[in-house]
């Protein structure tokens, strides 16, 4: 039976104004979701509250139908979150930045292949000082490769990615899904997901209160 | 669970012997300001006896309060701290990895280096075995509170100052119990109500900091 990741009625209160509100989504394995609208439209503090970093004032996440809240080390075991910040040590090397991570999750194993896939395998033993932004983001990427989770909640994954790097993306969503994972991406590039991925426009759930509203400038 | 804090633990480690600089900061600072004592207050061989215990103690917080707004400002910043929440184990555990890491860093040095201070200062043979037990209950203890606050001072402006305010307050009941044991060993008294009252301000630091200090780190992120 498929998994699935929903949300109902979510409101994101940020900088002392309503992000968004009554925002419901829904994603199932096998599935990929995209989220579009423009910048400060709030994609990132979605997914951030989709990964349980944010709270959202109101509204609840579900796993097949069950509060996520109850059991938040259950819901973290079962997501990989890539956001702006790649997280890189640059006194560590490459290989150490990953095995670390990759270790915590407890799959030590796949740090050399994931580190191939994403193409940095031959200056696995540089200091991460000496990445470019690119290779970092690629070693973002290597992270959720070496160990498996269900649900990975991507955040602009393709900045600063070459056509190359977006390519081996594009693939490992495609297997994450064949898999029966799912996948949340925010990207304002074009990316290639099959075709049948659903799409989310959140702007059009733009918070319409205001809690300043009637105070004027000056008095 | 273990497994994972022993990783945590390994990766502090190593960025800090990496970086090289913290732990060989501490001490210095705990070297040099132990050592204006003799200057400021004057040579005289009985003065500095009776102050020893106070002046390393004092000194000893101070050091570990430096060290403190390193202890979760690096991932913060790099947004490991979003990972290290995400990770499958309990954030508290996490925390108490990371304090364990930061007492090897600053307490253990700071154990090693206090006799030779104290020496130093012409503290009495009689204190020594009572400094370095004090400082290995108290130690620790420090560790703990100075999570807390280093997590409550994460993205403010002028962090280290906050951090100090916040923590010193803290620090004041080891600081007495510590001293007072010392002394009472020096004056042929028994150290052991001090050094229980030690031990039981660890006892109580070591499940609330890093509790505190973990819901302190997910508010930061809000």
């Amino acid at each position: 039976m498929p998994n699935r990741f929903s949300g109902h009625s979510i409101t994101c209160f940020r900088g002392e104004r309503f992000v968004f509100e009554a925002l419901d989504f829904s994603v199932e394995s096998g599935e990929a979701l995209v989220l579009t609208g423009p910048n400060g439209s709030g994609k990132s503090s979605l997914i951030r509250i989709m990964a349980g970093l944010l709270a959202a004032v109101d509204g609840r996440l579900e796993w097949n139908g069950e509060s996520v809240s109850q059991t938040p080390e259950d819901h973290h075991a079962r997501l990989h979150y890539v956001g702006y910040q790649d997280a890189i040590k640059p006194v560590m090397t490459v290989r150490e930045n990953l095995a670390f991570w990759a270790g915590l999750r407890g799959a030590p194993n796949g740090v050399a292949g994931a580190l191939r896939i994403v193409g940095l395998g031959g200056i696995a033993e540089m200091p991460a000082q000496f990445l470019s932004s690119g290779q970092r983001r690629r070693l973002s990427l290597a992270r959720i490769v070496a160990s498996t989770a269900e649900v990975w909640l991507l955040d602009e994954p393709t900045v600063g990615l070459d056509r190359n790097a977006i390519g081996i993306l594009e693939s490992l969503i495609a297997e994450h899904r064949a898999g029966g994972g799912m996948a949340v991406l925010a990207t304002h590039q074009p990316i290639a997901l099959g075709g049948d991925e659903r799409r989310l426009d959140i702007s059009r759930f733009a918070a319409r209160r205001q809690i300043f509203d009637d105070v004027e400038v000056g008095q | 669970m273990i497994r994972t804090m022993r990783l945590l633990v390994a990766r502090d480690l190593r960025l800090a012997l990496r970086q090289g600089s913290d732990a060989a900061m501490v001490i210095a600072f705990f070297v040099i300001t132990v050592t204006l004592f003799p200057l400021g207050v004057g040579p005289e061989p009985n003065v500095l006896a009776r102050i020893a215990a106070g002046v390393v103690w004092v000194t000893a917080l101070l050091a570990t309060m430096l060290s403190l707004d390193r202890l979760f400002q690096s991932d913060y910043e790099d947004g490991s701290t979003d990972l290290l929440i995400l990770s499958p184990i309990p954030l508290e555990l996490v925390v108490l990895a990371k304090v364990l890491a930061h007492w090897m860093l600053t307490g253990l040095p700071l154990i090693l280096t206090a006799p030779i201070l104290a020496a130093l200062m012409n503290m009495p043979s009689g204190g020594y075995p009572v400094l370095i037990l004090s400082m290995f209950l108290a130690t620790p203890t420090l560790s703990l509170i100075g999570s807390v606050g280093a997590a409550l001072a994460l993205g403010a402006r002028r962090g280290g100052v906050l951090i100090s305010l916040l923590v010193l307050p803290l620090y004041i009941p080891v600081l007495i119990f510590a001293v007072g044991a010392v002394d009472a060993s020096i004056t042929g008294l028994t150290p052991r109500p001090h050094l229980l009252l030690l031990g039981a301000v660890l006892a109580a630091a070591l499940p609330l900091a890093p509790w505190a200090a973990a819901a302190a780190l997910r508010h930061s992120l809000r």
